[in-house]
């Protein structure tokens, strides 16, 4: 489409086009993952999906809405917890763990009525404090035997080798999904007015942007995308232990994949989980040294590198690899007079 | 008896809570950074004296000694190379780095101190459970009170060193508006650096009494860090008098809530901050906030 100032507002280009059809292709080609590779790779790979869900989670409520949080991991924790409720009290076991998300994000309902009216680094706080509530609470159900866990029984009566290809066709298509939301969303009038939100919230309101809906869209889907990276972790990982869903380690790898990858971009926060999962699965076994280099990183990233290793890529070179934002075109004289 | 002997128990351990919160809320009210490796760094500071008090024997009240400029220079440094920065990238990029080098304090602690949980108790001798015999029930730990005691000493010096000393005055006026301060002449990087300076030492300070009281533990700061937070929230803030009516507020709420439960005393805290959050929210007082705007604005 044209305007009359001249310039030209384009969605699609080329090299986009080109990308999406590559990146359809390498989804089909991953769709047929169990039967191509072998069980550890299919084992990695679950675990990437489950990455760039969490990154693409933290990186719509960060860098699109403006809204840092230090307590993502309250709903990583409460999916899983509420999967293990519903398994057993007789739900059957692949339809508890996607229930169990549904639960956990009807949960944070509530929670996003106290918390979204917080700003900046009280929002950030306060989400730790709603976290670690969260911890407490369910460590008090019997059920849970304390820190010590209790485990996904029902999903050890699968065959192991088909538990993991099922595991990976729930992580795979799980994050599909949640990726089609969120690129819909962001292309959609949402996306523009959380951004709004992000840069300059008083500004936005006075435009007539919603904000609180805005925000409440976003936060609520964030914490159905983390609850199901919880569940899908369950799967694999089958105990349940308080300490390690909600820790907060989850929001320092989100934090991290997001920052590395760049933040506010679409692509960012996938490129930050590719890198995170390659970094852990060479130095994971480093302990100490892995996390420190992880803090480290991330706090360069933030200071010298803010738009990430994707964002300064998109920035230099003017590359949009995915059709999520528009931009504008001075024409050429071809084009101008084809108008 | 008992009641009221927990009821003092609970206020004396807001003291605590208000010293450690006091940094918190000051490098709020003058930078609008919410530090989030505060409680790591008071973990730092007690880990500090605690190496000091093991390898030469020194008592941990000359440690401090040792401990309080090393930490500002630490806040000045912090300042200088890092929030500086963080807050020209933006008002939310302070979070990230300061979580950045939270993840990077506790485990470098680890590395070199291991988990185990260790105290400065030993190293103080009878004053750490020395206590004063008010009643045959009542028991005044001398440790508490001193800690509560060093909080309002603490705060009221501070409050009056904002109101009454010319470098307090360049604080104020730089929190209000930096620009504009500037432009009278006052230098804001440096006044930044001194903030940074105080709110770090007084994080070592409450740190090491932490560690005189019980045990820590390299990964003890994030949870001191939600204490300070939720103390300040409690007490409005940016407010320094309200910082420790809310460490008040949750040692007392902690105090009661071990009663009901093992677990009782860190849900009754985090409940008393999430309601008292929602009570804001109901009273339609969410507007009084703009407090935050100013740590120094009078009130109304």
């Amino acid at each position: 489409m044209s305007s009359k100032t001249g310039f030209i507002v384009e969605r699609w280009t080329r090299l986009s086009a080109a990308t999406t059809v590559i990146a359809a292709a390498l989804l089909i080609v991953l769709a047929f993952g169990p039967l191509l590779f072998g069980a550890n790779v299919v084992d990695n790979l679950t675990n990437l999906f489950i990455y760039v869900i969490l990154s693409v989670m933290w990186n719509a409520l960060a860098g699109y809405a403006g809204l840092i949080s230090v307590g993502q991991q309250t709903f990583f924790g409460l999916g899983a917890y509420f999967a293990i409720q519903l398994s057993y009290h007789g739900v059957a076991v692949y339809p508890a763990l996607l229930l169990g998300a549904v639960v956990a994000a009807l949960v944070s309902l509530p929670i996003s009525a106290l918390m979204l009216r917080l700003r900046g680094g009280e929002f950030a706080i306060g989400m730790w404090v709603v976290a670690e509530l969260a911890h407490l609470l369910v460590v008090l159900d019997p059920l849970v035997n304390g820190e010590t866990g209790v485990s996904l029984l029902a999903l050890t009566t699968f065959n192991p080798d088909t538990r993991r290809d099922d595991n990976y066709w729930l992580a795979l298509a799980s994050m599909v999904v949640l990726l089609a939301i969120v690129f819909a969303l962001l292309r959609g009038r949402l996306g523009a007015s959380v951004q709004a939100i992000r840069d300059d919230e008083d500004a936005a309101t006075s435009v007539g942007v919603k904000v609180m809906r805005g925000k409440w869209t976003i936060f609520f889907l964030t914490a159905f995308g983390c609850a199901l990276a919880g569940t899908l972790w369950l799967a694999t990982s089958i105990t349940f232990q308080p300490n390690t869903y909600f820790g907060v380690q989850w929001t320092a790898y989100m934090i991290f994949m997001v920052l590395v990858g760049g933040l506010g971009t679409f692509e960012g926060p996938i490129v930050g989980a590719v890198v995170f999962f390659l970094i852990e699965f060479f130095f994971g076994q480093t302990g100490v040294w892995y996390l420190i280099g992880l803090g480290a990183v991330a706090t360069l990233f933030a200071l010298f590198l803010p738009r990430g290793l994707w964002g300064t890529v998109e920035d230099k070179s003017g590359l949009r690899l995915l059709p999520v934002g528009y931009r504008l075109r001075v024409p050429g004289p071809e084009q101008a007079r084809a108008d | 008896m008992i009641l009221l002997s927990q009821l003092i128990n609970g206020v004396l351990l807001g003291g605590y809570y208000a010293l450690l919160a006091c940094g918190l809320s000051f490098m709020f009210g003058v930078m609008r950074i919410i530090n989030l490796a505060h409680g790591d760094l008071a973990i730092l500071g007690a880990c500090l004296v605690f190496f000091i008090a093991d390898q030469t024997g020194l008592s941990p009240f000359i440690g401090l000694i040792v401990m309080l400029p090393v930490l500002a220079v630490g806040g000045w440094a912090l300042q200088r190379w890092m929030l500086e920065r963080s807050l020209r990238a933006g008002l939310l990029v302070p979070l990230l780095t300061t979580f950045g080098l939270a993840i990077v304090i506790e485990n470098g602690l680890f590395e070199y101190f291991g988990a185990d949980s260790r105290s400065l108790a030993p190293y103080i001798g009878d004053f750490a459970f020395d206590s004063w015999a008010i009643t045959d029930n009542i028991y005044i730990g001398e440790l508490a009170v001193l800690i509560f005691a060093v909080a309002v000493v603490l705060l009221g010096g501070l409050k009056l060193f904002l109101n009454y000393t010319s470098l307090g005055r360049a604080i104020r006026a730089t929190a209000e508006d930096a620009d504009t301060a500037e432009l009278v002449g006052i230098n804001a990087r440096a006044v930044y650096a001194v903030a940074a300076a105080i709110a770090v030492a007084t994080a070592g300070l409450a740190g090491v009494f932490l560690a005189m009281r019980e045990t820590f533990s390299p990964y003890s700061g994030p949870t001191q860090l939600i204490f300070a937070f939720e103390a300040v929230v409690i007490g409005g803030i940016g407010s320094l008098s309200g910082t420790l009516v809310g460490g008040i507020v949750l040692g007392v709420a902690q105090t009661f809530g071990a009663q009901i439960n093992p677990q009782g005393f860190l849900i009754a805290g985090h409940l008393v901050f999430l309601l008292v959050l929602a009570g804001r929210l109901v009273v339609g007082a969410m507007r009084a906030r703009g407090g935050m705007h100013g740590l120094f604005a009078r009130r109304p």
